[in-house]
């Protein structure tokens, strides 16, 4: 108890505050922590375009990666739900392996997949006669956005799948029998019976799925850096960027560096407190 | 009637098959160029079987590029942040399950509340912390760093299994002269197997596919890289070897690869477990 409350207190709680004390001070991160600026480097943040493209940038991928994975995880979860599918417990080791595997990896791979001269996916959709042209992917910040989108959902629509089977395995047999003997079709059953009674589980998946879309580094910093341009630069690059490198003109500015942290931080905490308030009320109205 | 059962089920057999191929092709097109040579690679990419298989892109990786450095930092790193994690969040877990305390409510309140805190959030505080105790740029900085992020959501999942189960273990246990440490090893921990299993292959996981806190402690000293830092830097040194950075690759992710085949079940376990709570 009194290590981990040691643990806890020196790599959770103390950093929690501490971020909150530096983003006050201008200060490289070294030496004394005197030059107290108060809430300057909140409105420096603030007057900042290339802070407003890095957050708008978070949540278009994020609305991205959202949109494409919810559906598919769940139209995947349902087909796996049938007992008698055969290999039912096969498709769903694949379809998790990507889950499993190192970001970083992935990221650094990706690269080469999406290699405009010769990657596997330009190659690909050439052979299908799907493009003329081989795609510049990760040179123009559009098409490096939907590649991101593309390998985010690819990597993690399997802890979805899995989220959206342990919601359907939860539900009710007795009403899905009952619908049988009405003569319900597929289509009905799942818009009137499946839908309604899934909705607390997807308000969660929901909720996992922004904050994970809103917080990932290690696949982004590895598969574009941000770039081209700050085409990519989503939120936790830019604030590693002023951080830890001497990107800004000399030092790094770790104060600044906070208040971004800290504006982020509260943001994505607002957005995963109204959602697990829904949540509660979702699970509620269902009883 | 098994293969009426099988053709009805074809449409959708053949959908999931298709999808399920273009899940894995990745990592079946990543063996693949790691056993071929450069030359082959690039003239001819999107054929999956190398003229023949070669083991080079392995040893010029594990030799030359240093993974072998590189593979005994991640094991050292993860094996001793799991350790630490399963000992602490488990004593843990137990004391918030048994002993009764003032501001017991709260702390568990206090607890799940960190548990959406963003990791950039964090990671500056942590960076100088590490630093003032001497330990940047060393191993047990990282493992620290690793380990003291980790156990929280850990510690809640072992109150909520010790809490299912009865007293009356405990109080038997205690009337026939066992200490609280005994009773808690020798009649919770061997009840509580499942929980550590989860606990293992998710931090496991967590640590060994960790990128930014290593190379945030580690941005100054290369031989302390751990698996995803050291390919990270390989692109920047050897940016045409690409069959080498598949076989690089392909030593990073084998290990946790293998631990989820082996393992799978604790780690679904553990990740609706922690979605449910």
């Amino acid at each position: 108890m009194v290590p981990q409350l040691i643990l806890v207190t020196a790599f959770t709680l103390y950093p929690i505050v501490m971020t909150h004390v530096y983003s006050l001070f201008e200060w490289p991160g070294f030496g004394p922590l005197d030059r107290f600026v108060g809430l300057r480097n909140y409105t420096r943040i603030l007057a900042d375009e290339l802070f407003w493209n890095a957050f708008q940038k978070s949540f278009i991928f994020m609305a991205g990666t959202v949109a494409l994975q919810l559906p598919l995880a769940l139209l995947i979860a349902i087909l796996l739900n049938s007992e008698r599918l055969y290999g039912r417990n096969v498709y769903r080791t694949l379809f998790f392996i990507p889950v499993v595997t190192t970001s970083a990896v992935i990221g650094i791979v990706m690269r080469s997949i999406f290699a405009s001269h010769d990657g596997l996916v330009n190659n690909g959709l050439q052979l299908l006669g799907l493009i003329d042209r081989p795609i510049r992917w990760l040179a123009q910040g559009d098409t490096a956005m939907i590649a991101l989108i593309l390998v985010a959902s690819w990597k993690w629509l399997g802890i979805k799948m899995i989220m959206w089977l342990a919601g359907l395995q939860s539900l009710p047999v007795e009403l899905y029998d009952a619908a049988k003997v009405d003569g319900a079709s597929f289509w009905q059953t799942f818009r009137h019976i499946t839908v309604p009674l899934l909705v607390p589980v997807g308000v969660v998946v929901l909720l996992f799925s922004m904050v994970d879309a809103l917080t990932a580094f290690d696949l982004i910093f590895t598969m574009t850096e941000g770039g081209p341009g700050f085409a990519t630069e989503f939120m936790e690059l830019y604030i590693y960027r002023y951080a830890f490198t001497s990107f800004a003109g000399g030092l790094p500015q770790l104060g600044y560096a906070s208040a971004a942290g800290v504006f982020f931080g509260v943001t994505v905490f607002l957005i995963s407190l109204v959602l697990s308030l829904l949540a509660r009320r979702a699970s509620q109205v269902r009883r | 009637m098994r293969l009426r059962t099988l053709l009805r089920q074809l449409p959708v057999q053949v959908v999931l098959a298709v999808v399920a191929l273009i899940w894995i092709y990745p990592f079946i097109w990543m063996v693949s160029s790691s056993f071929k040579t450069n030359r082959e690679f690039l003239s001819r990419g999107l054929e999956l079987l190398p003229e023949q298989f070669r083991t080079e892109n392995y040893v010029r990786a594990w030799e030359v590029a240093n993974f072998s450095q590189y593979f005994q930092n991640s094991v050292i790193v993860t094996v001793s942040t799991v350790v630490i994690v399963v000992v602490i969040s488990a004593l843990t877990g137990y004391a918030l399950a048994r002993v009764q305390f003032p501001g017991k409510r709260p702390l568990i309140v206090l607890y799940a509340a960190t548990l959406f805190i963003p990791k950039g959030y964090t990671i500056i505080p942590v960076y100088q912390l590490i630093r003032e105790l001497g330990l940047l740029n060393t191993l047990p900085g990282l493992i620290l760093a690793e380990a003291g992020a980790a156990p929280v959501l850990f510690a809640l999942l072992f109150m909520a299994h010790f809490s299912g189960i009865p007293k009356e273990l405990d109080e038997a246990a205690e009337l026939d002269g066992a200490t609280f440490g005994q009773t808690f090893i020798h009649v919770m921990l061997p009840l509580a197997k499942p929980m550590i299993a989860t606990t293992v292959v998710l931090q496991f996981m967590w640590t060994w596919n960790s990128f930014f806190t290593p190379l945030v402690l580690t941005l100054n000293n290369p031989d302390l890289r751990t698996l995803t830092v050291g390919l990270y830097a390989f692109v920047g040194e050897y940016n045409t070897d690409w069959t080498g950075l598949t076989a690089a690759a392909l030593i990073s992710i084998v290990p946790v690869l293998v631990l989820f085949l082996a393992l799978q079940r604790y780690f679904i376990a553990g990740l609706t477990g922690s979605v449910k709570s």
